[in-house]
């Protein structure tokens, strides 16, 4: 992976926020406060225009960035916690370009940021729902010898159905967790967005 | 939906113009997205800053100005402000006697915060944060994010407020607010959902005769659903639910906030306070200070919060100080 593919992952998320913000929005209508579609899609609007003007030496710089500018720009709980996610992944990676291990060490810096913010395990209907099964699936596929195309493909799929996951399960973080048992049979939709993360990211890879 | 909006993406910006246009007192930075008294910083004064999403109004810009808070940050609607704002809004105020922030309880709220309390602390301001959880619908556990702040965050930044006033140390006013906080508790009760600039439809389907008890003041559900019912028996869910967490004692003193979240009529609100004063009257407990009116809204949601505060005298003192607000104000 180098600088121009991870720009190119990150628009394609933003293209991807952008499309699904509707559902974002109506998924957290339904056990939050309705506002994660606008949030995420003002966030990644705002890393999209830095990008423009930005002269990234490294893979790291790439997502340092866009964590610094999803910090400033979306509020809530998902601008620290996406914030401190892709700068805590970005940090990890100092080079021009990053090897397939690189980005596993890089994603597991990543969830590490995640849960210690949060102070949420999996389970506990979030956005870790999502990013733990994806960067374990990450990893194991690219140990039993698959390429990094293969292993962002079941990334994204352990993603999305991490993301499915969530919809029996009782929250007990967030503002999801005020309705109780209420919270059960509705999507997380933090662990919604983390999905469109990782399938972005496999499209990219896929497209070279 | 039918709001009187320019577009929902311009709500927040369009209505901070509102406050710069009609409110000389305060300065609005643009910018910065931030509302501060015009004559900040106050030398030697505790600085008190607060904020959270917008939707609340007048919480929290409209509690800024002599007697409570020295700025507020308002986010986007029901999204809590970014660390940025609330480092900016320290440093305007940063009297050099420190700042307290005054945050409510929500997962969002307490983290944008801390990032920026670390950011004020690297620049040599003396920060201490005071978190707001007075809801007792939400049982404060591991299962849950904790009690939520609603009501009682305007008792906390006005008895706050009136202390710094009086020249108290940062220690001793964030003291003070802990103390109004934990004497604290609200509950509340809606009867329509709310409706978001962003979602444009409202928040939940409730049918015409159905409520929602428990809610918090983001058009979230609540912990259940039951049948309308007169505001005696609504009235009585709400108190039986505070004092069953904090119960009074006959010679106890409270100050008492019957509060509209939004789209209910004052009327309505002065039906709910008759109820609210005979439940406390029948337990032999006074009603030193109350408020009565939207305080502490979410958008246009029909319903009451009611916040009860066991107060002291000096708590009940400082609640009378004067005050000079967009919100608040008397004693002058």
């Amino acid at each position: 992976m180098d600088v121009t593919m991870v720009n190119a992952w990150i628009r394609a998320v933003a293209a991807a926020v952008e499309e699904h913000r509707d559902q974002l929005t109506q998924l957290d209508a339904a056990i939050g406060d309705a506002d994660h579609g606008a949030n995420m899609s003002r966030g990644f609007t705002a890393v999209v225009a830095t990008l423009d003007d930005f002269q990234p030496k490294t893979v790291g710089d790439v997502l340092v960035k866009t964590g610094s500018t999803l910090m400033s720009t979306v509020g809530g709980a998902s601008g620290p916690l996406y914030g401190a996610a892709f700068r805590a992944a970005g940090k990890a990676l100092t080079g021009p370009t990053a090897s397939p291990d690189q980005l596993v060490a890089a994603l597991h810096a990543a969830t590490a940021a995640v849960t210690q913010l949060g102070a949420a395990t999996p389970g506990d209907k979030t956005m870790l729902d999502a990013l733990a099964p994806a960067v374990t699936a990450l990893e194991e596929t690219l140990f039993h010898g698959a390429d990094l195309a293969a292993a962002t493909e079941a990334a994204a799929k352990a993603a999305q159905d991490g993301a499915h996951s969530t919809t029996p399960l009782q929250a007990r973080k967030g503002r999801a967790s005020y309705l109780g048992p209420r919270s059960i049979g509705h999507q997380d939709p933090g662990a919604t967005s983390t999905a469109l993360i990782f399938t972005a990211l496999a499209a990219v890879v896929a497209a070279g | 939906m039918k709001k009187l909006i320019n577009s929902p993406e311009s709500v927040l910006t369009d209505a901070l113009a509102g406050i710069a246009a009609v409110h000389p007192e305060l300065r609005v930075d643009h910018d910065r997205r931030i509302i501060v008294r015009a004559d900040a910083p106050r030398t030697g004064k505790v600085a008190l800053v607060s904020g959270g999403g917008s939707g609340h109004e007048p919480l929290h810009g409209g509690f800024v100005g002599p007697g409570m808070l020295d700025a507020a940050c308002p986010g986007e609607v029901f999204t809590s402000p970014v660390p940025d704002q609330v480092l900016a809004a320290a440093k305007a105020v940063d009297g050099g006697a420190g700042v307290l922030f005054v945050v409510k309880n929500y997962t969002g709220d307490v983290m944008n915060f801390r990032l920026a309390a670390e950011l004020a602390a690297d620049e040599g301001i003396a920060v201490r944060t005071v978190l707001v959880d007075d809801d007792v619908a939400v049982q404060d556990s591991t299962w849950t994010a904790g009690r939520r702040g609603t009501g009682a965050t305007v008792f906390v930044e006005k008895i706050a407020g009136a202390l710094a006033d009086r020249g108290a140390d940062l220690d001793k006013v964030a003291e003070m607010a802990e103390k109004v906080n934990a004497a604290s508790r609200s509950f509340a009760v809606a009867l329509t959902a709310c409706t978001t600039p962003a979602a444009g439809r409202p928040g939940f389907d409730l049918p015409a005769d159905e409520i929602e008890i428990g809610v918090g003041i983001h058009g979230e559900p609540g912990r259940s659903r039951g049948k309308l019912a007169p505001a005696r028996e609504l009235v009585g869910l709400a108190m039986d639910a505070i004092l069953t967490d904090q119960p009074l004692d006959a010679g106890d003193k409270v100050i008492v906030l019957v509060n509209g979240l939004g789209g209910t009529p004052l009327i309505e609100l002065y039906v709910a306070a008759a109820e609210v004063a005979a439940v406390l009257a029948a337990r032999g407990v006074r009603i030193g200070a109350s408020l009565v009116g939207n305080y502490v809204t979410s958008l246009d949601m029909a319903g009451v919060s009611i916040t009860v505060c066991r107060a002291d005298d000096e708590m009940l003192d400082l609640w009378a100080a004067p005050v000079t607000t967009p919100g608040l104000r008397w004693g002058n």
